[in-house]
């Protein structure tokens, strides 16, 4: 096999087995491998329908055919389950070092299946793999127990949970290297219902490449393309995505305090320029990246850690009014250490602070915690981090995420969620594209999965009018179903800024063989995509939330550049459903299943109608 | 008689264009300078602009000004 490694761990937690299997190379080509590789599995091995926490939910971790080999940014891996967030789909991706190793063990993925009786973690070591007793680093942080992991198993990588996962908090990321986070859709929380600590890798299995004169070629050509590029060559390295609070504010649609306002004066307190002048102390790079996107900052204490990348900067930041980075970098630091999602939980106690603003939150629930949740307090960030991560007194209520805690006080609207997802960094009033992006999104409130910020704002690959409709669901379209392939592959979103479609082709045949074309791998991330909503509609979420919080699309923004717009949904919508073909309901029609080679799935679509 | 009277404006720089320059500036220009004459007294060139907005909207660098308009000018920088 060529890319693949061809193999499958199948590990039953509840009979404490492990089955290796062959990797059914033809399924594997057809979804590419990773996120479509994963959620195949998932949907034809799991109901669509169950309790997320339960021993019959299944937690796959699977890597891209490109993952490990010599191609820019193949230090990429995916974790796919059903979301205890959102109840649909759950696609969760990260870099750093653990996913190339994991693809040296030998294997593309692993299917975790029932529920440990204990705490365990998986040791694989090539073909040695173990299934662990954990109890010994089950409460421990996620720097705790990869110190102790690594000594168990020397040189290994570790991907863990702390304590946020062990407790089922519905925010609750899977971490790797460190401060390398799986974060979104409750994904950690999946691996503590299994009572699975930790996965650790260590392999020495090279990748078999089709051409291995070709792939050396076009490999240094794409990385002469990314270092050239002025964004992935220049503007990444020096400022990471922290650069985009300027940008984002300048445009007016940086959300303020849960959304209330799009614009604010303060922004340069805590933008890209100041974190690189005031806190940076190196740069990080994951594994065979020239990017090198990644922050390394210094505390207030002194301590050097894992920086914030913009969405934690905003979630922390300007969404809770705090313009304070010595605060924002502990709160992302914590959140690294409990395992607890940055865009989420800072999100989930900014919409606390406007229920709290709003009389619906009493001074009384908290008085417990010692905590304020007024605007702009920055102990109150880094104090309710720690309470979510632990679940301690009111933490514990908004550990389940802003949607069930605005629901609690009768007011859901109060949550800037989709599919009881947090929403990122970008008010889509002043974005048209993003917008329906964040409402049609299969794993809910996501910005990466179809980044229309690159158009509207950057001007990649071309500039395209923020505010225009016109067009705008093709568009976003084409990127959902780019971004599938290019996770699916094993590869970093950011090389987009430098490569296009034809480029992944070149490099998925080199290392595979001559299997795509440009037209038949675009196709292949529609066909990952469909597979996804496929999943969602069987578990029951229909168009009904395929919709923006109620302030995005009826409340313009109150002031800055973008003062006076909405979001245009009811205009964008059934465009996007036409250009998906699918029907009115936003249901793939069989026309489209048979197009995309899915007629097996056909079946759900009578169910998803009923 | 064309440019008579003169206007505010408020250059905003970001990123590289902070080298060496103030990062937030106050201009008194002629009315309806057009952005192109604003990027040469900066000593910017127009192509190494990426980001060029006027009030908030990304445009071209003929664009026209008037009293109180914000320009805020980004090199190629992003993130995601």
């Amino acid at each position: 096999m060529r890319g693949y490694m061809g193999k499958v761990l199948r590990v039953n937690l509840s009979e404490r087995t492990v089955k290796t299997e062959k990797l059914d190379l033809n399924v594997a080509q057809k979804y590419l491998g990773s996120r479509g590789l994963g959620v195949k599995t998932l949907i034809d091995e799991v109901d669509p329908k169950v309790d997320p926490f339960s021993p019959d939910n299944k937690f796959i971790v699977a890597a891209g055919a490109l993952t490990g080999a010599p191609v820019p940014t193949s230090g990429r891996y995916m974790v796919i389950t059903k979301s205890p967030l959102t109840g649909g789909i759950a696609i969760a991706n990260s870099g750093g070092k653990w996913g190339a190793d994991f693809k040296a063990t030998g294997h593309d993925m692993i299917i975790f299946e029932g529920k440990a009786d204990k705490p365990v973690y998986l040791s694989i070591e090539d073909d040695k793999v173990e299934i662990r007793d954990a109890s010994h680093v089950w409460g421990k942080t996620t720097e705790e127990v990869t110190e102790i992991l690594q000594k168990e198993v020397k040189d290994a990588k570790v991907l863990c949970i702390g304590p946020a996962g062990e407790k089922l908090s519905f925010l609750a990321a899977v971490m790797n290297d460190l401060d390398r986070a799986a974060g979104r859709g409750g994904v950690g929380a999946v691996m503590g219902s299994k009572n699975l600590k930790a996965v650790v890798v260590k392999g020495t299995n090279k990748i078999n490449l089709f051409d291995e004169e070709r792939v050396k070629k076009v490999s240094s050509q794409k990385i002469k393309i990314l270092r050239e590029d002025p964004v992935a060559g220049q503007g990444l390295p020096t400022y990471g995505t922290a650069i985009l609070v300027n940008i984002i504010n300048e445009n007016g649609v940086l959300p303020v305090k849960n959304f209330q306002e799009s614009y604010t004066s303060d922004a340069d307190l805590i933008s890209g320029e100041t974190l690189t002048e005031k806190y940076l102390v190196k740069k990080n790079a994951c594994f065979r990246c020239p990017i090198a996107c990644g922050r390394v900052v210094k505390l207030a204490d002194g301590s050097v850690v894992g920086g914030p990348e913009y969405e934690t900067i905003w979630s922390f930041g300007a969404d809770c009014g705090v313009f304070d980075y010595d605060a924002i970098n502990e709160a992302n630091m914590l959140c690294n250490e409990y395992g607890i999602d940055t865009i989420s939980t800072g999100a989930t106690i900014a919409a606390a602070m406007e229920l709290y603003q709003r009389g619906y939150i009493k001074d009384e629930e908290i008085a417990g915690d010692g905590l304020s949740l007024k605007w702009g307090d920055s102990k109150a960030i880094t104090g309710w981090v720690k309470k979510m991560g632990l679940k301690e007194g009111f933490g514990e209520k908004m550990s389940q995420g802003s949607y069930r805690l605005a629901d609690s006080y009768g007011v859901p609207e109060i949550s800037m969620t989709v599919k009881k997802q947090e929403l990122p960094a970008y008010d889509p009033r002043g974005i048209q594209g993003h917008g329906i992006n964040y409402a049609v999104n299969n794993r809910g409130g996501c910005h990466i999965k179809g980044y229309m910020i690159n158009p509207e704002i950057l001007g990649y690959p071309e500039k395209l009018d923020r505010l225009a409709l016109e067009g705008k669901p093709a568009y976003t379209k084409v990127f959902h179903d780019l971004t599938a392939v290019i996770d699916s592959i094993g590869l970093c979103l950011f090389t987009t800024f430098g490569l296009g479609l034809h480029d992944y082709v070149e490099m998925y045949n080199a290392v595979c063989g001559d299997i795509y074309n440009d037209e038949s791998l675009l196709e292949a991330g529609e066909r990952i995509w469909n597979i996804e909503k496929l999943f969602n509609l069987e578990a029951g979420i229909t168009s009904s939330e395929d919709k923006l919080p109620k302030r995005l699309t009826d409340d313009p923004i109150p002031e800055g550049p973008s003062k006076g717009h909405v979001h245009h949904l009811d205009k964008l919508l059934p465009e996007y459903y036409a250009v998906r073909g699918w029907d009115e309901n936003g249901i793939p029609t069989e026309e489209t299943l048979r197009r995309l080679g899915l007629e097996e799935y056909k079946k759900f679509l009578g169910l998803a109608q009923a | 008689m064309a440019g008579e009277y003169m206007i505010k404006v408020e250059v905003r720089l970001f990123a590289y264009f902070r080298e060496g320059r103030e990062k937030n500036q106050i201009l008194m220009l002629e009315e309806n300078i057009e952005i192109s004459k604003v990027l040469g007294m900066l000593d910017i060139k127009e192509e190494e602009v990426s980001i060029l907005l006027l009030n908030g909207r990304d445009g071209p660098a003929d664009r026209k000004l008037k009293d109180g308009d914000v320009i805020a000018l980004f090199p190629p920088v992003g993130g995601g």
